[in-house]
């Protein structure tokens, strides 16, 4: 079984998809290498049911199922620190009061 | 051919909206519901999609930001609303767009609500719909806090629906009942239709009113109409002003009840008439109502009594003190008595129900036993409303109408339900105490009457077991009316009598 399991959601084959698509390919390479792991990019064009079923809303969207807890993350993913800051990889910052 | 670039209405079939609405909403366009907190937003957007289901088998799609659809399909069921049993159907879809907070979710980069814009375009071919309901805009607004991109994508989501043909109501918040139109600007992607609810508080009631503040290259009627949420059905809307004067005059008469009252008003009341009794307490406005029951029945018409004042025990025992059986005419069928208090429901509350009792019963005259006794339900404008709502519509059935208004004061003086109704009374008769020489007389006069000659003498009148009993006009009194009764000498009675005596 693989150590990381990911899900992207994209609205068709936009710039935006594309750019999104291509920014987790390159963050996957860097973060996980050496590791297992298993990406899963889904269009919500063609299964609509299954973005009704997880509730959808803002594509694109990143969701990390293993390691739990699950985590989702909103946009084109082009700060990848921020996104791995938003999928608990990194060490959240300490909060200023 | 029809002009194709008119707009076309689709019938909302919301009970009194279409009135309101000059035929419906603009057929395939989006309508922008603003509505401050508790003011049944989320009830029309339900109702707009079960009406459409239920008078023309349209379906529809409800797009729910704020509550979950599982509390969309429990809080709509007191209104009769089966929404699950849709949705089995096939009429009703979902998209549930509510926040979950079982996930966090962070934003990071650039985004778009395509997933949402994907999701509606299934339901809406799912179903087939024709009718779509968004609620509500500002919890969409907290939950992407980037304003600006959510307003460019809710101009994209208005584009697709009129794309998709859908005739769409989209609900959002307002802070004030009377300022800005909504919140977050919504306004301006969907700024072609606005309909505005409000849920005012006048006087320590609350007083819910609808608002089409515009259409856009359609008609519809200006200014808020009252509307009231009822169990079972959801909300009625009370097109008020909007009712037309259509009626038709009638020169039938009819009888009062009582031959002498019928003589004063020249042969009786006209058919289709709206007749007030005013008077203080105890000068015989119930009596007058009960023989006016009385009359009708024994012509086998249908009679119909509402009372806020009294009991029905009270009522029955009176009109036996007056030689009136209610209980034979109730039996007979010629007679339905309804009773209620006036606190029980607010005035758009009692109106419906008076009107659904009226349209069911049909009698051929109404007697309402007081109006005055609503008019501490109500603000005076609600009030108001409520009078004219009630009178146009007993006119409308063609039939007589007799309302009784309490004076405050009582010798002479003029009570607030008079000031609201004379003006759409066609006939006023007073009802006043006269003090004679150390004693309580009655007397009574017939004010107005439209189209008719009549009585203009102020006549006394006395009451037994048989009922009322008109005598003589008062001589040598003048100042009866105004409350200041006072005997005139007969030097300056002949004085008066020359003063118009070359008419």
């Amino acid at each position: 079984m693989s150590e990381y399991r990911l899900r992207l959601y994209v609205v068709g084959q936009t710039p935006r998809a594309e750019r999104a698509i291509a920014n987790l390919r390159e963050l996957c390479e860097k973060e996980f290498d050496g590791r297992s792991y298993e990406v899963e990019v889904i269009d919500v064009l063609e299964n609509p049911q299954i973005a009704e079923k997880e509730k959808i809303l803002a594509t694109p969207m990143l969701v990390m199922f293993l390691p739990p807890p699950m985590r989702r993350v909103i946009g084109d993913l082009s700060d990848s620190e921020k996104v791995l800051l938003g999928l608990g990889l990194r060490p959240s910052p300490p909060r200023e009061s | 051919m029809a002009n194709i670039t008119s707009i076309t209405k689709l019938p909302s079939h919301i009970p009194g909206f279409d009135h309101v609405a000059d035929g419906g909403l603009p057929l395939g366009r989006t309508t922008l519901v603003c509505g401050s907190a508790g003011s049944a937003k989320t009830i029309l957007a339900a109702q707009f999609l079960a009406e459409g289901i239920r008078h023309g088998g349209e379906s529809g799609v409800f797009v729910t930001f704020e509550e979950s659809a599982e509390d969309v399909r429990v809080n709509m069921s007191g209104f009769g609303w089966d929404i699950a049993a849709w949705e089995a159907q096939g009429l009703w879809a979902f998209v549930d767009a509510s926040p979950d907070p079982a996930y966090e979710t962070v934003i990071v980069g650039d985004y778009d609500l395509g997933a949402l814009l994907a999701r509606i375009e299934h339901a809406v071919s799912q179903v087939g719909a024709h009718r779509l309901s968004m609620d509500s805009l500002g919890a969409i607004f907290t939950q992407f806090t980037d304003s600006a991109t959510v307003r460019r994508e809710m101009f994209r989501i208005a584009t697709a629906l009129k794309r998709l043909g859908l005739t769409a109501l989209l609900t959002a918040e307002r802070t004030a009942e009377y300022g800005e139109i909504a919140r977050y600007g919504v306004e301006e992607f969907v700024a072609d239709n606005v309909i505005i609810l409000r849920n005012v508080l006048e006087g320590e009631k609350r007083r819910r009113t609808l608002e089409i503040l515009k259409f856009r290259g359609t008609p519809h009627h200006k200014g808020e109409y009252p509307f009231a949420i009822l169990n079972g059905e959801g909300m009625v809307v009370i097109p008020l002003s909007a009712i037309e004067l259509k009626q038709r005059s009638s020169n039938v008469r009819i009888t009062s009840g009582s031959i002498d009252m019928d003589a004063m008003c020249g042969g009786g009341f006209f058919r289709d008439s709206i007749i007030l009794v005013s008077g203080a307490t105890g000068t015989g406005k119930t009596l007058m109502a009960t023989e006016f029951m009385a009359g009708g029945a024994k012509l086998d018409e249908r009679c119909l009594l509402f009372a806020f004042e009294e009991s029905r025990e009270q009522l029955f025992r009176n009109a036996t003190g007056w030689g009136v059986d209610y209980e034979r005419m109730e039996q007979e069928g010629k007679l339905k008595v309804v009773c209620a208090y006036p606190e029980t429901d607010g005035l758009e509350d009692h109106l419906i129900r008076m009107k659904r009792i009226i349209e069911s019963y049909a009698p051929q005259r109404v007697a309402v036993d007081s109006l005055s006794a609503l008019e501490r339900v109500s603000g005076p404008r609600g009030f108001r409303e409520f009078v004219i709502g009630l009178t146009s519509f007993i006119k409308h059935q063609e039939v007589a109408g007799l309302f009784t208004a309490t004076t405050p004061n009582l010798l002479g003086g003029e009570s607030a339900t008079e000031a609201h109704i004379s003006t759409i009374t066609d006939l006023i008769i007073l009802l006043r105490y006269v003090e004679m020489y150390g004693e309580m007389r009655r007397g009574i006069t017939v004010l107005k009457m439209r189209g008719s000659r009549h009585d203009k003498d102020i006549r006394e009148f006395t009451i037994d077991a048989h009922g009322m009993h008109i005598g003589k006009p008062f001589r040598e009194v003048t100042g009866i009316l105004a409350g200041s009764p006072r005997h005139a000498s007969g030097g300056e009675i002949e004085v008066i009598r020359h003063l118009f005596s070359n008419e």
